[in-house]
């Protein structure tokens, strides 16, 4: 069984159960089962990894909270102790600001906050809704069923963020090709160091062009910072990198995992359909963040100097993972946390993380879910799965959970 | 009550705004901003939900 925390640290060295878990057949939106009893074992337990380390994993709420809010964790990957999540991902460079810690990694995500601040998101809400709206005519127009990853979960979030930074949309297979393999897990690293060449070395090229010949859009502010002599030019690409793949793969499986979760359960379905009320639609996306969460292997940070949490001393140098997923599930601060109830108020829940690496994208991400939950139903009523729910391939084998193919039709 | 705000600390999540419009704001780069440091009674329950969402804990509110 599991070390708790009132055990000494080494005692039971080696029996450390396995992260991450399967999830229960059949309850492909519940955390798996196993981390739901490790989190009633303890606020800290010890778990063991691919390569045999033995980080912390930190399974409640106010636990996750308090160490992602902790100036003595790193996100540096490189620091003793950092829980890798494959042998792929320890291989690999940086990528920019969400690997490094302040004061760095606050100069360089300041330099890309302004195009997420609420007004600015907001004024880009038209745009999102005219896409989401084509995408819904194109799907009506042609014959079911249709996938709607293909359709519609990834093109939302593609066209936004290729807007956002002033990439072509027309390159957006090569781009959607190497992210689906930068978040496999079961990538060698030689696949995902191509994959992450071959965007990296677009960007650079895209980069490039706008140093002679910036335009109105993000590229151009990044690469007016290299100009400044404030980035090099390969800061100013992983920067891109980061900002580019990290809105693909997210709210895609949102969108596609939101559906399918809903479809499972009729009664919120129709409550969010047949409301014209934009507060229960946020409240809905909030809920649904809280209840489905996409990155279920957890946040993960190398402790730098002792520290004590919930009683337990976690000393510097051992690996902590926060798996916010079970946190949205803490029955301490969510009423019936395995209930999806689009009327609760959710909005405490911790799916962008906490501390200064929470999620940079998370006011584009909510009004693009938003749009997305606020029409898609209402426009295809009848939308439904084109397979039985136990066929639908669910993401295992990535960093963001998901849906690979979610057959719909009307 | 009064609201206290460290713009240091900021990251940019503009969640104070989502919560209390009428009290927080940002600059161009997203960096929250005291609309008003006193809060009337009907904008206390909102400000401490942007205290609670908070990622950077930059906010607090103080005061009798």
């Amino acid at each position: 069984m599991a070390e708790t925390v009132a055990g000494p640290a080494h005692d039971v060295a080696g029996t450390a159960p396995e992260f991450p878990m399967p999830r229960a057949s059949g309850c492909p939106f519940d955390p798996p089962p196993g981390l739901k009893e490790l989190q009633e074992q303890g606020p800290l337990v010890k778990v063991r990894l691919w390569d045999g380390s033995e980080p912390w994993l930190v399974t409640r709420y106010a636990e996750q909270r308090a160490v992602l809010g902790d100036p003595r964790v790193s996100a540096d990957t490189d620091r003793p102790g950092y829980p890798t999540k494959t042998s792929a991902e320890a291989g690999e460079g940086k990528l920019s600001f969400i690997m490094m810690d302040d004061p760095e990694h606050a100069r360089l995500r300041r330099m890309v906050t302004a195009p997420f601040a609420i007004r600015k998101v907001e004024a880009l809400r038209p745009a999102v809704q005219r896409i989401v709206d084509g995408l819904i005519d194109d799907m009506l127009s042609g014959p079911g069923p249709v996938d709607l990853v293909e359709a519609f979960a990834l093109p939302v979030p593609s066209l936004v963020i290729c807007e956002l930074l002033g990439v072509p949309y027309d390159d957006h297979a090569m781009f959607q090709d190497n992210t689906r393999t930068m978040v496999r897990t079961t990538a060698t690293p030689e696949e995902r160091g191509a994959a992450t060449r071959e965007i990296a070395g677009y960007l650079a090229g895209q980069i490039a062009r706008r140093l002679t010949d910036p335009k109105d859009d993000l590229l151009s502010g990044i690469a007016g910072r290299v100009a400044a002599g404030e980035l090099t030019h390969g800061q100013a690409t992983e920067m891109a990198l980061l900002l580019l793949i990290a809105g693909h793969e997210t709210t895609a499986n949102m969108i596609t995992l939101g559906t399918a979760a809903l479809l499972e359960h009729p009664d919120q379905l129709a409550l969010l359909r047949d409301t014209d009320d934009p507060r229960l639609v946020a409240s809905a996306v909030e809920e649904l963040l809280r209840y489905l969460h996409i990155t279920h292997l957890g946040r993960r940070r190398a402790v730098t100097a002792d520290m004590e949490i919930a009683g337990q001393v976690i000393r510097a140098g051992e690996g902590v993972i926060m798996v916010n997923e079970i946190g949205n599930r803490d029955p301490e601060v969510f009423e019936a946390p395995d209930r999806l109830d689009i009327t609760r108020d959710a909005r405490r829940h911790v799916a962008f993380g906490f501390g200064v690496h929470q999620c940079l994208g998370q006011p584009l991400a909510r009004m693009e879910l938003q749009v997305v939950y606020g029409t898609l139903y209402r426009r295809i009523p009848t939308l439904r799965l084109a397979c039985a729910l136990e066929d639908v391939k669910f993401k295992h084998d990535a960093f963001i959970y998901g849906i690979h193919e979610l057959p719909v039709t009307w | 009550m009064k609201v206290e705000l460290e713009a240091d600390k900021c990251v940019a999540s503009g969640q104070c705004v989502v919560a209390a419009m009428d009290v927080f704001d940002q600059d161009d780069d997203g960096i929250a901003i005291l609309l008003t440091e006193q809060v009337g009674d009907d904008q206390i329950d909102d400000v401490k939900e942007a205290v609670a969402v908070c990622p950077a804990a930059a906010i607090r509110l103080v005061g009798a």
